[in-house]
């Protein structure tokens, strides 16, 4: 009975072998940090406005503590070879996003206008909501393919959840954009969520059609010309997008939906004509759309000349807004380094101050120097999930991990250059910084999904699985 | 609060806030995959024949043995792995664990050699009862070489000294 069977135990080869560390210590050592820093953050806005250590501080460093501890033992368990950096550096982002809330729940001029200061731990709620549905992500979403079986039920959910806001008596207009529906007195943005839904949809989708896409085109002028009933789809998602635009006067999410879009497209063909369509495309749609939609038309007005936007709104005309200019002054007198958390007068925003416009608060308190560390965290986020894809195995893997660190980085751009002032001002918010329940659970879950795809993508390949034609050729010897 | 506390404060914050980041970069650039990898170039040669023929020896398990009593695994001089150092294989490495390694261009032999000058059950590496491996030459054609001398008897192997099949050349490490 000598070389017969096959022997499970025996270590043939090192070749794969090596396979990257599973980094789960790494990930504690900066979770740690992570956390610390916002307590950190905390003690010193207490200090700078009440002159004393507040009050709620351990019971705040122990709950976003508590909070990150669950997602990294979830993580440990359900995705040990997941990338060590989205968990820390996303709590980070949460953590700061609380001081700064709770940083503005103390000011008298915001109390004194409905922006009541309750904020803060209802935003603390939202992440405890935000973390345990990563940890659901993580324990129900065992391999990330199994979404691909659900690409078209995905297209009709996300339709679904985008024309939610639409329905009499469930979507509520607030301030000019109906993005939001009222649920049992909670107000919920489904556009947060379809952000996910349709990067699944968009990934089952452009991995069965890129070949098509990218092979059948004319050249013309340097340019791949798709075919007609290949251009279908884009043409679709670009009617849907101005739709969205034009009934819920929202241009964040248009525009975001449609560059996550043309994003996926180009990594799935390698085409640059789709980057050049798509760039036209949406251009050509936001001046139509801005031609007739006094809503979008005031943004860009607002964008265009800031001053004359505030000199209007000081002088009472209703239906403008000095937003803009004060987010302006905010960063302006920010400075280099701050004026030192707590001691910014950034609550001039007034309304809106501690989502749309909380990264002005940052930028005045913590200067040139913060604004550029939170900017580079957020690019971090996003390099490790194009890394993700990257080493990912998968084309639908690769394809849903670009797609959606593509719409965090969109989205952190709409946001970020509306307040700074580069892009017109849409109603969107800053992805784990804003306050704002949908945002930030919709955000978390973003990210489970990401490491659930690094798990699948880091994790050593398996040893190698025995030769069948080995078995086929046994030579079995009389003994 | 004084000034001085408050001006400090913000500037340890900023400087946190930094640390955090190049701490988080740093984390990124040890986390590029296979440091780990020792022989570079017998390890990418190995890759690219492992991916080139997935049902090479690579892939192969074993043939099973009589599991011996190894009392040579204990030994500090004893060599723990076989290392091919030449020929198509290259950086193909098998763990000693007190089994018989067989050699040739058999389909079930441990390494299956893919060499023109190989016999289909070439040679074989074994470990004496006092855990000291031999390697005999199993009748081939063209003769397996320890060094320079053509083996004729079970011979034992000093660690690091290459054993020579066609092309192929294997050394025992530890």
């Amino acid at each position: 009975m000598s070389s017969t069977t096959n022997s499970p135990t025996h270590h043939t080869s090192t070749i794969g072998a090596i396979g990257a560390p599973s980094r789960r210590n790494t990930e504690l050592a900066l979770l740690v940090f992570a956390v610390a820093i916002p307590v950190f953050a905390y003690a010193n806005v207490g200090l700078a406005i009440n002159d004393q250590v507040p009050s709620g501080l351990l019971s705040y460093g122990l709950g976003l503590g508590l909070l990150a501890g669950v997602g990294h033992l979830a993580v440990r368990k359900f995705a040990p070879y997941a990338d060590p950096l989205l968990l820390p550096l996303a709590t980070l982002l949460n953590g700061l996003g609380l001081v700064v809330i709770w940083r503005l729940d103390q000011s008298k001029l915001l109390q004194s206008i409905k922006q009541a200061g309750t904020a803060a731990p209802r935003q603390l709620l939202y992440t405890a909501l935000g973390i345990a549905l990563f940890v659901a992500v993580l324990i129900f979403l065992k391999d990330h393919r199994v979404l691909q079986r659900y690409t078209y039920i995905s297209m009709v959910g996300a339709l679904f959840l985008l024309l939610l806001p639409l329905v009499p008596g469930l979507g509520q207009n607030i301030y000019g954009a109906k993005i939001w529906i009222s649920v049992a007195g909670f107000s919920i943005q489904p556009g947060e969520f379809a952000k996910i839904v349709l990067a699944i949809f968009f990934a089952g989708y452009l991995m069965v059609k890129r070949d098509a896409l990218a092979l059948a085109s004319r050249r013309f002028m340097g340019l791949y010309l798709p075919r007609g009933r290949d251009l279908g789809p884009i043409i679709v998602v670009w009617m849907i997008s101005i739709l969205i635009l034009v009934f819920e006067t929202d241009l964040g999410t248009s525009l975001l939906f449609f560059g996550m879009f043309v994003i996926m497209l180009y990594v799935a063909t390698e085409r640059t004509s789709w980057i050049v369509f798509g760039l036209l495309m949406s251009a050509a749609g936001a001046v139509g759309v801005a031609s007739f939609e006094p809503h979008v038309q005031q943004r860009v007005q607002a964008w265009l000349d800031p001053m004359k936007e505030y000199t209007l709104s000081q002088q009472g005309v209703i239906g403008h807004s000095e937003q803009a200019m004060q987010a302006l002054w905010a960063f302006g007198s920010g400075g280099t380094l701050g004026s030192g958390l707590g001691q910014g007068h950034s609550d001039l925003i007034r309304f809106a101050a501690n989502s749309d416009f909380i990264l002005a608060t940052f930028g005045e308190e913590l200067g040139l120097a913060g604004i550029m560390a939170i900017l580079l965290i957020y690019g971090l986020i996003v390099e490790r999930g194009v890394r993700t894809a990257l080493a990912a195995r998968d084309p639908f893997g690769k394809l849903l991990a670009i797609g959606l660190s593509g719409a965090f980085a969109l989205q952190v751009f709409v946001v970020a250059g509306g307040v700074m002032g580069l892009i017109p001002l849409t109603g969107m918010t800053m992805p784990f910084l804003a306050y704002g329940g949908s945002s930030v659970i919709a955000n978390w879950a973003l990210v489970g999904i990401l490491i659930r795809i690094s798990d699948t993508a880091r994790r050593p390949a398996p040893t190698p699985a025995s030769n069948p034609d080995a078995e086929m050729t046994q030579v079995v010897r009389p003994s | 609060m004084s000034e001085l506390t408050l001006t400090v404060m913000r500037l340890g914050f900023l400087a946190v806030l930094w640390l955090f980041v190049i701490v988080a970069v740093q984390v990124i650039r040890s986390d590029l995959f296979g440091t780990r990898v020792t022989q570079r170039g017998a390890q990418r040669a190995g890759r690219r024949e492992a991916a080139g023929r997935p049902q090479q020896a690579a892939r192969q398990a074993p043939p099973p043995q009589r599991q011996q009593s190894g009392g040579g695994r204990q030994r500090r001089n004893a060599p723990s792995k076989l290392v091919v150092t030449e020929g198509t294989l290259t950086g193909t490495t098998v763990a000693l664990q007190a089994q018989t390694i067989s050699l040739g261009r058999a389909h079930d032999s441990t390494i299956v050699l893919d060499d023109d000058y190989a016999s289909s059950r070439h040679a074989r590496i074994y470990p004496d009862r006092d855990g000291q491996w031999i390697v005999e030459d199993l009748g081939s054609t063209n003769g397996t070489y320890l060094d320079r001398t053509r083996l004729t008897t079970p011979t034992p192997i000093p660690l690091g000294a290459p054993i020579r099949i066609g092309k192929t050349v294997i050394e025992l490490r530890k």
